[in-house]
């Protein structure tokens, strides 16, 4: 491991960011109230792992919502995958997870933000704080990780309701199990497995690693979820000895998991 | 460009016209930063104004508390797509801050606690359009949505209302702020839906 810092490149700077049509080609759900939607944008320009979509929804008579989802894929020329938990009485989630069919349309911008994002050229040791579906864009940047072939290591603390509540339940699993410098753990913050050692609640300073606990130095930290997770989640890190500057956060607002 | 999503009936309220293109009314506050929320102490809290000519004055908590402060009531609008009607906040207008600065600046850059800082022509801040609040709804603002204080500019997405201001640097020219450099628009008008670089 390099002690050489590496300089971040800014996000590719373009003209403006495009609105394009995406098809859903395939889903599947991954709860029994979140679905992953695999879409094809025809002329996605790429993304990072940690950016997100806006995505808007017309109906025939010209009315439209809008709303942002991140990106739950690692980047790729055309596709783009999201994750979506659907808000009871919402009026876009619900509509993503359980309304719209292969073959089906709407339109899509991005990628958009260039703070909450991870590339394979770090290779400081990364710690993933994520709460409900604050689990996507992490997700997408534990992915791109293990496709680009990075060695940073990898510490990802996710905070689920239930184990019923948990995404990408089998895809970590097996990344905890067979990837090295990888360490995946799950959290229950309303109940948990009856042999779990951890009882069930609120992410809890025990639960967070030191700032000095790793051998390569502090991690560059990011935390995703709903706006409250994200502020209890960073005074815990506050007092785990990570400094502001290191962490970086997305807040999903009130509804996000 | 107008993709037809099949079967998208959406929850159309009564449309007000108040709420700008693609925004959508919320009656929570949801939040939006890049990192922790700073705890700033009222005792250290400053908010220094830096003049074009490198002249600085510093504002202390007590002494914005002498200021004559105003009650506010606005529409806000995040470039996340929400908007809030009819929000009351109460601070100290801009032009009273800057009273007396500024006579060749034409920009702003705008400070934060945390290291945030958004860039605003200066206009913007005056004549009655901009303000440091220091209450939201009859109580001390939150550290969450930007307390001790956070800067106010209603008619600029709310991203422009730096929260936990400290600093207001009067420039000649303009240069992009925290989130601008991060591809958001450089003025962000809700209105004509400036939300990203190039809009
Ligand atoms: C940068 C970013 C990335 C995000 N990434 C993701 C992601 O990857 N996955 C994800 O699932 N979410 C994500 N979100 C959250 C997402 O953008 C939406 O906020 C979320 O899907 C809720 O939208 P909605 O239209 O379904 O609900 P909304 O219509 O916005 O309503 C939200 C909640 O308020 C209630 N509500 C509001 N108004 C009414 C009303 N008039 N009647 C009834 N109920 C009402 C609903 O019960 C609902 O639970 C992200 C947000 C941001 C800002």
């Amino acid at each position: 491991m390099t002690t050489t810092p590496v300089t971040e490149p800014s996000p590719r700077r373009r003209r403006s960011i495009q609105w394009h049509r995406a098809r859903l080609q395939d889903s599947w759900m991954e709860t029994r109230t979140a679905r992953t939607l695999v879409f094809d944008v025809p002329g996605w320009p790429g993304h990072d792992a940690g950016q997100h979509v806006d995505v808007k929804l017309t109906a025939d008579d010209g009315y439209s919502a809008q709303r942002s989802y991140s990106i739950a894929s690692v980047p790729n020329s055309s596709r783009v995958e999201l994750t979506v938990q659907a808000a009871s009485g919402g009026e876009v989630s619900p509509y993503l997870v359980h309304d719209m069919r292969p073959g089906d349309e709407l339109a899509l911008r991005g990628p958009i933000g260039g703070w909450l994002r991870w590339i394979a050229d770090l290779e400081e040791p990364v710690l993933l704080v994520a709460g409900g579906a604050g689990i996507v864009p992490l997700m997408a940047m534990l992915r791109q990780r293990n496709h680009a072939g990075s060695s940073a290591p990898f510490h990802l603390v996710y905070s689920a309701r239930t184990p019923d509540h948990l995404f990408y339940a089998n895809e970590l699993h097996s990344i905890g199990q067979n990837v090295s410098g990888v360490i995946i753990d799950r959290l229950y913050s309303r109940s948990g497995l009856p042999d779990d050692p951890r009882p069930a609640g609120h992410l809890r300073p025990a639960d967070i690693p030191e700032a000095n606990s790793t051998a390569h130095g502090a991690p560059r930290v990011y935390v995703c979820g709903p706006s409250e997770f994200v502020e209890h989640a960073t005074q815990i890190l506050a007092g785990r000895g990570h400094l502001p500057a290191a962490v970086r956060t997305e807040r999903f607002g009130p509804s996000g998991g | 460009m107008s993709v037809i999503s099949r079967g998208f009936g959406g929850r159309r309220g009564e449309s007000d016209p108040r709420v700008p293109p693609g925004q959508y009314l919320t009656d929570s506050f949801p939040v939006l930063s890049a990192g922790p929320t700073p705890q700033v102490e009222l005792d250290d809290w400053r908010l220094d104004i830096t003049d074009v000519d490198g002249t600085r004055s510093a504002v202390t908590w007590p002494q914005l508390m002498g200021l004559p402060s105003e009650e506010i009531t606005v529409d806000i609008h995040c470039v996340t797509t929400w908007s809030k009607l009819d929000t009351v906040w109460r601070g100290v207008s801009v032009d009273t801050l800057l009273a007396g600065a500024g006579s060749e600046a034409d920009f702003a850059m705008v400070r934060s606690y945390g290291g945030y800082s958004t860039n605003l022509p200066l206009e913007d801040l005056l004549d009655g359009k901009a303000w440091v609040a220091f209450e939201y709804d009859g109580d001390e603002l939150d550290p969450a949505h930007g307390g001790p204080a956070r800067l106010l500019v209603p008619h600029l997405y709310l991203w422009k209302s730096a929260k936990w201001i400290n600093g207001i640097e009067l420039r000649v020219d303009d240069e992009p702020g925290f989130w601008e450099t991060l591809g958001y628009h450089e003025y962000g008008d809700p209105w004509l839906e400036q939300r990203y670089s190039g809009d």
